[in-house]
């Protein structure tokens, strides 16, 4: 039996969802405008008044926002009350090593749960539930998003938050855990550990919620079979709220996108015109109901299709196919973004030259990064302990500044391959998309 | 009272060495002693040879990234104790030795070593004193002559 959190507006008639979609654009418009100078200046810029959208069908003439802006305007920039109005900051990882904030008010935060609330009953959660949140917590938006849905759906909410799998994998026996929410790849690394340690029978999954980091349908299956689940998708980006933004439903088929709070476009990443549905392209967001953060025209530079089709859930919301790849050269490692500028950045600093390659693989269902960096005359020394304290703090400055483990590799100069004199930056070895 | 010795940086992989030597033997360099310490990914190849610009020269052509540090040779009896003799003179001197190795010369009754420490001065020093017997670069090219 298919579960809703808000029927009346999940499975609302195309006709209504496009009248919340007109009636709130408008105003957002009209609302940004007059409290985001930064988006007041880009829309004067491009001629555009807030007399000029009178509906959705007047999206096209608004100017887009990209990461850069966000960098530009950080860190309240982009921020549309003051800081007495907002309750909560969430962050994630930007170029260059500048973290992208984005802002909350209380009803910013009702509506982010709701949408996550959504995304758990669509996965058969109700409040007899036991969700178990192995995302992190903290300026990550996983932890938070999922802990507020589950308390919104009135389940018993365990915020384990990541890491030490033992005693994750103790509370989910003692405590009958129903509903795992957490990356694909630590949900893939939890069910080896489960079925190694001869636990699958002591487990009570039923359901579990992954997203943050891009998975193949192969990967769903190994979780599916190994917690004995079912494993739905969810998506989402901080900059437009965090989880949730879209979610799977029962026919797993695509992500239902939050239509009523999230107006979705696909563009042509290259001229920026807006596709006909159904073509492959960047997707877009514009926020029609947040207050510290409304971002309109946000450009995620993920890669899907939109699918209007009837769903056999019985939702009408528009789905989204699972990101096809990126439109710029951002990673996401270990649920983690990752710009190959960071790393440039960080041998730059240390003084080496830039010639670096990093390799991306997926090694047991969990993703893993090499560094190559071209061994240079500053680099070297007689004693291998010099060079590999070098190794060392080439490695901290890594996990410092990206937040996950990178080994380095050192390589001969001139090794790392390149192509019509350009070097190759990325390999991914992962074939996600 | 030191000589040359030459550090390389090779990728541990196979042929990475060979091809190294080729480029010496094709140069027509001569290796006196070597030895390499190694890592998982890389090793830190170590050689004294017969002309040390020389090989500098063609070691840089060839594109390889090392480096030129000079080091002690030492003469010692071919005998049981005799480096340990060294190594307590060292010791006792305070003299920290970062890392050795051995090589044989045409010379009966006597072993070689290669010894790398942070301090050449001191342990010149401190060696003399103690009448151990240090090489320098014309020395080194007699024993092989």
């Amino acid at each position: 039996m298919e579960r809703y959190y808000q029927p009346e507006i999940e499975c609302a008639s195309r006709e209504q969802i496009l009248a919340w979609q007109n009636e709130r654009l408008v105003k957002q418009v009209q609302y940004v405008y007059d409290n985001v100078p930064y988006y007041r200046k880009k829309m004067e810029e491009k001629g555009v008044t807030p007399a000029d959208v009178q509906s959705v069908a007047d999206l096209h003439k608004l100017p887009f926002l990209t990461k850069a802006d966000l960098r530009d305007a950080y860190p309240y920039g982009l921020c549309a009350v003051p800081v007495s109005e907002a309750v909560r900051i969430q962050s994630t990882s930007g170029t260059t090593g500048r973290r992208v904030v984005a802002f909350y008010t209380q009803h910013d935060l009702d509506l982010w749960e709701d949408c996550c609330a959504r995304a758990i009953m669509a996965a058969g959660g109700t409040k007899d539930d036991v969700v178990h949140v192995s995302y992190g917590y903290g300026l990550f938006t996983g932890g938070a998003g999922l802990h507020g849905g589950s308390h919104k759906v009135g389940s018993l909410t365990l915020p384990m938050s990541s890491g030490n799998t033992d005693r994750q994998i103790q509370f989910m026996c003692d405590l009958g855990s129903t509903i795992l929410c957490c990356t694909p790849s630590y949900a893939a690394y939890l069910s080896e550990s489960i079925n190694e340690r001869g636990l699958k029978d002591q487990i009570h999954l039923k359901a579990g919620i992954f997203g943050a980091e891009a998975w193949t349908e192969e990967m769903r299956r190994d979780i599916e079979k190994g917690l004995g689940i079912k494993a739905y998708d969810i998506y989402g980006l901080t900059e437009i709220s965090g989880p949730g933004v879209s979610f799977e439903c029962s026919a797993q088929t695509g992500m239902h996108i939050n239509e009523d709070h999230f107006i979705a476009e696909i563009i042509d990443p290259v001229t920026e015109e807006v596709l006909p549905e159904g073509e492959k392209g960047e997707l877009v967001f514009t926020c029609i109901t947040k207050e510290a953060f409304p971002l309109l025209r946000y450009r995620t530079r993920d890669i899907c299709v939109l699918k209007r089709e009837k769903c056999s859930c019985g939702r009408t919301h528009v789905k989204m196919s699972k990101p096809m790849g990126r439109s710029d050269d951002m990673l996401i490692i270990k649920g983690v973004n990752v710009f190959p500028s960071q790393i440039e950045t960080i041998l730059l600093n240390k003084g080496y030259a830039a010639n670096y390659q990093l390799i991306v693989d997926r090694v047991n269902n969990s993703d893993t990064l090499e560094v190559q960096v071209e061994m240079t005359p500053e680099m070297f020394s007689d004693s291998v302990s010099e060079v590999t304290a070098k190794e060392k703090e080439l490695v901290n400055a890594m996990k410092a500044m990206l937040g996950i483990y990178a080994k380095v590799r050192l390589v001969a100069p001139k090794s790392i391959a390149r192509s019509e004199g350009k070097a190759v930056r990325v390999i991914d070895k992962r074939k996600l998309y | 009272m030191t000589i040359n010795q030459i550090s390389v940086f090779i990728e541990n992989k196979p042929g990475k060495l060979a091809e190294f030597t080729d480029i010496l033997s094709k140069n027509n360099i001569d290796m006196r002693a070597m030895s390499i310490a190694e890592t998982p990914d890389f090793g830190v190849l170590r050689i004294i040879v017969n002309d040390s610009y020389n090989a500098a020269c063609v070691i840089r052509e060839a594109g390889y990234v090392f480096s030129i540090t000079p080091v002690l040779a030492v003469a010692i009896p071919d005998e049981p104790g005799s480096l340990g003799k060294i190594l307590n003179i060292m010791g006792q001197g305070d003299v920290n030795l970062e890392y050795l190795y051995a090589f044989t010369a045409p010379k009966k009754d006597w072993a070689y070593m290669v010894f790398r420490v942070q301090d050449n001065e001191k342990a010149i020093d401190v060696l003399s004193k103690n009448g151990v017997k240090l090489l320098n670069q014309a020395d080194l090219d007699q024993l092989f002559d």
